[in-house]
């Protein structure tokens, strides 16, 4: 992404969160010098700063997520680095973990090297990329990891192929941990999927969809967590769907095994009763799963056992899911969306406060990967976000800024938004 | 007609949206239908009109049904099935639609391996779309006619005990019945192996019994419906055999006398004998499978009247 010479800048009259910190301020002042926090401007500084006047709202670090997908290389009608790191940038996101499953996939020292020239261009956001764990992320043989992790990829993972192999599993995290390369699993057995289109239970009975039981996932979180204990290695879950999932992390977690985990925005918001008209839009891996799961996955984001929020934002064209819902691809757009849907599920209904949410945004994730980001202190570059959380808003169609307009929450009221984005002091996002 | 003010949908895409009375004022149309029906008779009330029957999955009964139901309405029909079809040539399911309806068309009826695509299509288009199967959800004309059956059976669906036996779980005619028997004041119960009628049916069905013995789902039954045990669609892990589910599941003339007596047998074809069913049962006096055939004709010759009718206003 582009740098540059940046104005100083000095943002008052917010409530300033830096959960990283516990810093929690009500009408506290941060000051941007050279691109980076600082407690003070100079006097120089001080008669060049831009003043923000950010009175009612929220200041707190930039967005951190761990699971999207920009298009590039290869997927560029569904979305462009461009187009994916606005949208990020308009859902507060100053960092964003890119998904391997481009096409090619990034399971070689080329295609992670032109996705960051590509970002060096294009990115309005910092983005990292991940790597395959296994080539053409088959499951079958190990990525060349070393080499991934020199060309600068954050993580490897298989993405929604998983890996079905308990054995190749095994030797990957022992493997990746050489290197300090977190594992991110994306968790399904596919023989129990086959087919599968929503979460199995009264609703798939009803529209007579395949059903994907909870089981399925948890299976895959139990094997992960017991490879985590033979290998001590660090496995990241992706984006549970299951109260029961979410409960295996909890018993790993208190076993001291090096497990972390996360949870799309949308499955904090929405179930399976929301798929009642076969809206493709809501047609996601892992599928939205009932009112109990949902609050579960509340609750574990609430204590700590899930450590992050992601957006699993998985853009698909318009062309691609205006079809029979079975034959539409799996996945919705959600960088713009995520924090309002969290927000509006976890602090607006009152399960948790702002600062809490926010951990699971910003510091939480970039500890699950070891990043240098997610906070506001001093000498950390300034990626930071102004928050207006008692916003009343219904996202449109033509106001996102992603390619691919399968959101499903465009026309839905929604409580909190993101006013304004900045990029190491630059504005990323917003009026 | 009067039967017509309480109907104004363009569509008939599941028995899910229908009210008891919209479903009255059906039979109440295909009741005027049935002397139609006879050889050389026929009426002009769809002239000039064009049905196309859409059938994107192999059928021959209900294709034939809508076809002979059409054209007893004095209908032009014209039936397109899967390999005839452009969608094997990559063409969306929309563009087919807007293709024919660009012909001047007036209804389709729809039969399509993927839930939904009957309600999808209905959205898309702005003639009339009916469901002749969408994937697992729903076949309404089916449960239609076979309520309409029971109703000319027993004068009413209010009260009767009715069971449906077989593969639940992947059958479209089992979740349309559920629905149509349970508006019209039924009691119906499930039966079949536990991996056809699993749980979980409680759970979005809460009114249906469920039973996986064959001696308790079929006492005190007025009625059995039999469904075709479709091996195609079910993985080997559902059950071990078809020898197996017929020695279990499969009903023959001692199982049938658990039923009530005056009890009838139905299923909505095509049987395979001696598999979900014995041919002394199929044959035999409880048998209305064959009234089942007559009727759905009359039952949707008055789906394709109200539905486009409801245009037409």
């Amino acid at each position: 992404m582009k740098t540059s010479e940046t104005t100083p800048l000095r943002i008052k009259g917010a409530r300033i969160i830096d959960p990283a910190s516990g810093r929690d301020e009500r009408r506290g002042e941060l000051c941007v010098s050279e691109g980076r926090f600082t407690d003070r401007l100079s006097e120089a500084e001080s008669r060049r700063a831009v003043t923000v006047d950010a009175t009612g709202l929220v200041v707190a670090p930039g967005f951190v997520d761990l699971c999207c997908r920009l298009g590039e290389p290869g997927r560029s009608a569904r979305e462009t680095v461009r187009t994916g790191t606005l949208a990020a940038a308009a859902g507060g996101f100053t960092t964003v973990v890119a998904m391997p499953d481009s096409s090619p996939p990034a399971d070689n020292v080329g295609t992670v090297q032109l996705l960051r020239e590509i970002c060096g261009r294009e990115a309005a956001v910092r983005v990292l990329p991940a790597g395959t764990l296994t080539k053409g992320h088959e499951g079958k043989a190990l990525a060349p990891l070393g080499s991934l992790r020199k060309a600068g990829v954050c993580a490897v993972t298989d993405t929604v192929s998983g890996v079905q192999n308990n054995e190749i599993m095994r030797r990957a995290l022992e493997y990746a941990a050489m290197f300090g390369l977190v594992v991110l699993d994306h968790c399904q057995d596919s023989s129990m999927t086959e087919g599968a289109q929503m979460h199995e239970g009264a609703w798939s009975l009803r529209l007579g969809l395949r059903g994907w039981p909870r089981a399925a996932e948890e299976i895959v979180a139990s094997s992960d967590c017991a490879l985590a204990g033979l290998t001590r290695a660090r496995i990241h879950l992706q984006h549970l769907s299951s109260g029961g999932s979410a409960e295996i992390v909890r018993q790993a977690k208190a076993k001291g095994l090096p497990v972390t985990a996360e949870v799309s925005a949308l499955h904090l918001l929405l179930t399976d009763a929301d798929l009642g008209g076969y809206d493709a839009n809501l047609k996601l891996n892992p599928p939205l799963r009932e009112e109990r799961d949902r609050l579960a996955l509340i609750a574990a984001l609430v204590d700590g056992t899930l450590d992050a929020v992601c957006s699993d934002h998985s853009p698909c064209t318009a062309t691609e899911k205006d079809c029979e819902f079975d034959q539409a691809p799996f996945g919705a757009a959600t960088l713009e969306t995520a924090f309002a849907a969290a927000h509006d599920a976890v602090v607006a209904d009152g399960h948790a406060p702002l600062a809490v949410l926010l951990e699971r945004l910003t510091s939480g994730p970039a500890r699950v990967l070891g990043l240098e980001a997610g906070t506001l202190a001093a000498g950390a570059a300034a990626d930071f976000v102004l928050l207006d959380p008692e916003a009343r808003w219904k996202p449109s169609a033509a106001g996102l800024l992603s390619k691919s307009g399968n959101n499903p929450l465009v026309g839905r009221a929604l409580r909190g938004r993101v006013k304004s984005t900045y990029v190491g002091g630059r504005k990323a996002f917003g009026a | 007609m009067a039967s017509r003010d309480t109907w104004t949908k363009k569509d008939l895409t599941g028995i899910e949206e229908l009210s008891a009375a919209e479903i009255g004022a059906i039979f109440r149309q295909a009741d005027k239908f049935l002397p139609a029906l006879a050889p050389g008779k026929g009426l002009d009330l769809m002239k000039g009109r064009t049905v196309v029957n859409l059938f994107l999955e192999p059928s021959t009964r209900t294709r034939t049904a809508f076809e002979i139901s059409a054209k007893k309405l004095g209908a032009e029909v014209v039936s397109i099935n899967t390999t005839a079809s452009s969608l094997v040539k990559g063409e969306t399911l929309r563009d087919t639609a807007m293709n024919i309806r660009a012909m001047g068309v007036d209804a389709i009826v729809i039969r399509h391996s993927s839930a939904g695509a009957a309600r999808y299509l209905g959205g898309v288009l702005d003639i009339s779309v009916v469901n002749a199967g969408d994937g697992a959800h729903e076949h309404p004309t089916q449960a239609l006619l076979d309520a309409f059956t029971l109703r000319r059976k027993f004068g009413d669906v209010k009260g009767l005990k009715v069971t449906i036996l077989g593969d639940i779980l992947f059958s479209r005619v089992a979740r349309s019945n559920i629905l149509c028997l349970s508006k019209l004041g039924a009691q119906v119960t499930l039966a079949g192996p536990a991996t056809l009628v699993p749980a979980s049916l409680k759970e979005a069905y809460p009114q249906v019994r469920l039973a996986h013995d064959l001696k308790s789902a079929l006492s005190g039954a007025d009625a059995v419906m039999l469904l075709r045990i479709q091996h195609e669609r079910q993985t080997t892990t559902h059950f071990p055999s078809l020898a197996e589910y017929t020695s279990q599941f499969g009903l023959n003339a001692e199982r049938a006398a658990w039923l009530k007596p005056g009890a009838i047998v139905m299923h909505p074809g095509p049987i395979n004998r001696g598999v979900e069913v014995e041919s002394e049962v199929a044959d035999g006096p409880r048998s209305v499978i064959l009234e089942q055939v007559t009727n759905g004709v009359a039952v949707r010759m008055a789906v394709l009247h109200l539905c486009t009718g409801a245009l037409r206003r």
